[in-house]
């Protein structure tokens, strides 16, 4: 006898009003982005309103949801909801309240320039803007990406248009990486060393430090020595233009740590069912409850399940053989391929479910959702709509 | 002896990139085994801080320090090489290059302390690429009185998205550091990567992102231009069994009557809904062979030699590395 699983539905955790955000996470591979615009859509159906943030530069995606672009801002998706709201309501068909979908792509560098631009005066946004730090820390720091996607979270959140925001997050190298990284940036571009080290002068005019400042020079030959006097200088300039800023950016850090830890927040732990997707996930699941993070649950996407179940594995290979013991023509080359097909689908299902009974072992109170693998790819609405067929569940 | 062939003789510095969730640091374990069984030692590393080599080989996390994980399985009459296996740190690479060319080895252990060295990787974005790239081509190019110390290195390199510009480091420098010692090391560097001892092989599943990622970064490193970086094979992971007999068995009606006779022949009685449930499980499979084999045809475009490794669907042990490692061999890879 075992205990009763834990079941996950996603339609309820989308037709509650309360849930306000819906965060996808889980290592790369795994279909988390699919997965958040089929939550986005099935959610719009269902009448909320909802905006759904990728990080990922899927061309499909962008297709799959009638949209040529996805860039920095939020673009309707056509089809869905309010949009097509008036042929709905010349046909009286429908008595849900129509929801709606916007969709966007994070555009990190376009973000960093955003709030350089918002909170410094022309002069000096362009100043920062064009200054060589700058340009290769909003483009290439690693943390710069997680960061801007969740100072965009925020900034959603803040402009209240939409009542549901379903973001995945970026392809880290680890699943956990996005929790870390905005405050990683943060206490680099606050940190005391940055300051100390471009601002020697500063220290300077004052008495009694005279031997750190000895210390901070033969810092600072080093630092020049190993990356360039150029590039010394291009920091401290970037560090003076952005002083008033600094502050800035730990406390929108900390604004939105806060605000995915409000029960309005909902986090998604997506895993394939394979060995390594789900010992990520596993960690991860680990890391929010440390973190006080609300966990959802755990997607399973991609399983295989056989619509023939109760034909099992040995009884399937066993009718092979029988078959093959027929004299020749009676047995049917078609059946045989058909029947072993079966058995090997009944094993790969056994494998994924031993997987994941081993997860829910270690886990016994995570809820899960199992979203069955698709045969094609997804071209279209219509193909996020059938995947969105198993959050009924 | 036999000498044998292979697609990349000649290359000593093989670089394996690939999508994320695709098994990179799994092929490039098992690409490592199979270069080892020429005889010679075989360095594998990564560059990540994921200790996703020890997690693999079951071992205590890899020090900044070469070590033995592995040996690769003997090939015909003549005994396996050595794997050994490095996690490489931007840090700890640093502090050795300071170490190696300002005998800054006390002054080093300070900086860390201060958090200087954490500092300039981060400021330098490309720097941190450099010292990594730096540390394989070393590795690659170390010798002893007899000759090279390794007969290849392998690189659990970044994802496809960051590999060429993780590569391009000598460009990437330039917009930090126009001269200066950085700069001339990324010189040396860069010829490394940008010679015949260096190939960069994809890893790749037969899914729809991953292909296309690969497609992609092949173009992208196309583009590195003057010099040109090598391109390698593309390593097919995870590849389900095929069931190419399966033609059009799409036709999931017409097949469920044909079925049901076979079945109750089979001795699985009369059973329609079984039948049914049979042809369209068949039906299913069949498009799914459909579209990965589309998959094959555009991976075929890329015009690199495709190598496939089979799906281990419980977990990698050192055991089924050594069957991806012989099926790399076999295929020629190595």
């Amino acid at each position: 006898m075992t205990a009763k699983k834990a079941l996950l539905s996603i339609d309820k955790l989308i037709d509650d009003r309360r849930t306000r955000i819906i965060v996808c996470c889980g290592s790369g591979g795994v279909g988390k982005t699919t997965i958040a615009a089929a939550i986005g859509l099935r959610a719009a159906e269902r009448g909320r309103h909802v905006v759904v943030l990728t990080v990922d530069p899927a061309r499909r995606l962008a297709q799959s949801m009638g949209l040529t672009v996805l860039d920095n801002t939020p673009r309707p998706v056509p089809g869905v909801g309010a949009s097509n709201a008036a042929e709905q309501a010349a046909d009286g068909s429908r008595a849900d309240p129509p929801g709606s979908m916007h969709a966007m792509m994070l555009d990190m560098k376009r973000t960093f320039d955003e709030i350089v631009e918002a909170h410094a005066d022309p002069d000096r946004a362009a100043q920062i803007l064009a200054n060589p730090f700058y340009q290769s820390l909003s483009s290439s720091f690693a943390g710069t990406q997680e960061y801007m996607a969740m100072e965009k979270l925020g900034q959603l959140r803040r402009a209240d248009e939409w009542d549901l925001i379903v973001v995945d997050t970026p392809p880290s190298r680890s699943a956990l990486d996005f929790l870390d990284a905005p405050q990683r940036l943060s206490r680099f571009l606050d940190g005391r060393l940055l300051r100390l080290l471009v601002a020697p002068a500063k220290l300077s005019g004052r008495t009694g430090l005279r031997v750190l400042n000895a210390g901070f020079g033969m810092v600072t030959g080093v630092v020049t020595k190993i990356i360039g006097s150029q590039v010394l200088r291009d920091v401290q300039t970037f560090v003076s233009a952005m002083d008033t800023m600094f502050g800035g950016f730990r406390e929108r850090a900390e604004y939105t740590y806060r605000l995915l830890r409000t029960p309005g927040t909902a986090f998604l732990v997506i895993a394939a069912p394979e060995h390594d997707a789900l010992r990520e996930a596993s960690y991860f699941v680990e890391r929010l409850e440390r973190d006080g993070m609300p966990l959802a649950g755990l997607v399973l996407n991609r399983i295989h399940r056989s619509p023939a179940a109760r034909l099992s594995a040995a009884r399937s290979l066993a009718a092979v053989e029988a078959l093959q013991g027929l004299p020749d023509g009676e047995s049917s080359a078609l059946a045989v391929t058909a029947l072993r097909l079966h058995a090997e689908r009944m094993r790969q299902a056994a494998t994924e479910r031993r997987l994941a009974e081993r997860f829910t072992a270690a886990h016994p109170l995570v809820p899960v959702a199992r979203i069955p693998a698709q045969p094609e790819d997804v071209h279209d609405l219509d193909g996020l709509r059938l995947i969105g067929t198993a959050f009924s569940d | 002896m036999s000498v044998r062939d292979t697609d990349w003789d000649g290359v000593r510095l093989h670089v394996v990139t690939g999508k994320g969730g695709t098994g990179k640091t799994t092929v490039a374990a098992a690409l490592a085994l199979a270069l080892a069984s020429n005889g010679k030692p075989v360095l594998l590393m990564e560059v990540e801080g994921r200790q996703g080599i020890a997690q693999l080989f079951d071992v205590p996390p890899l020090p900044y320090e070469e070590r033995r994980v592995a040996v690769a399985p003997a090939d015909d009459d003549r005994p396996g090489g050595d794997v050994f296996a490095l996690a490489v740190d931007p840090q700890s690479a640093l502090i050795e290059y300071l170490e190696m060319f300002y005998n800054l080895r006390q002054a080093g252990r300070a900086l860390t302390k201060l958090g200087v060295v954490d500092f300039a990787t981060t400021i330098a974005p490309g720097l941190a690429d450099v010292l990594l790239t730096g540390k394989a081509a070393e590795a690659a190019r170390r010798k002893t009185g007899g000759g090279p110390v390794y007969g290849a290195v392998v690189m659990d390199a970044p994802p496809t998205g960051r590999i060429s510009r993780f590569l391009n480091v000598s460009s990437e420098i330039s917009g930090l550091a126009k001269v200066g010692p950085i700069r001339n090391h990324a010189d040396t560097v860069q010829k490394v990567i940008r010679s015949g001892q260096t190939a960069v092989h994809f890893v790749t599943l037969l899914e729809e992102m991953p292909v296309q990622e690969t497609l992609d970064g092949i173009a992208e490193l196309k583009d590195v231009g003057t010099g040109g970086i090598q391109l390698g094979g593309i390593m097919v992971n995870m590849v389900r069994r095929g069931w190419n007999e399966l033609g059009d068995a799409d036709d999931a009606r017409g097949h469920a009557q044909a079925l049901e006779v076979a079945l109750k022949a089979a001795g699985l009685g009369e059973d329609a809904r079984l039948a049914a449930d049979l042809a369209a499980e068949l039906a299913d499979e069949a498009r799914t062979e459909k579209t990965q084999s589309a998959r094959r045809r555009t991976l075929d475009t890329a015009g690199q030699p495709c190598y496939e490794l089979p799906l281990i669907s419980d977990g990698i042990d050192l055991a089924a590395l050594y069957r991806l490692a012989k099926a790399l061999r076999e295929q020629g890879a190595a």
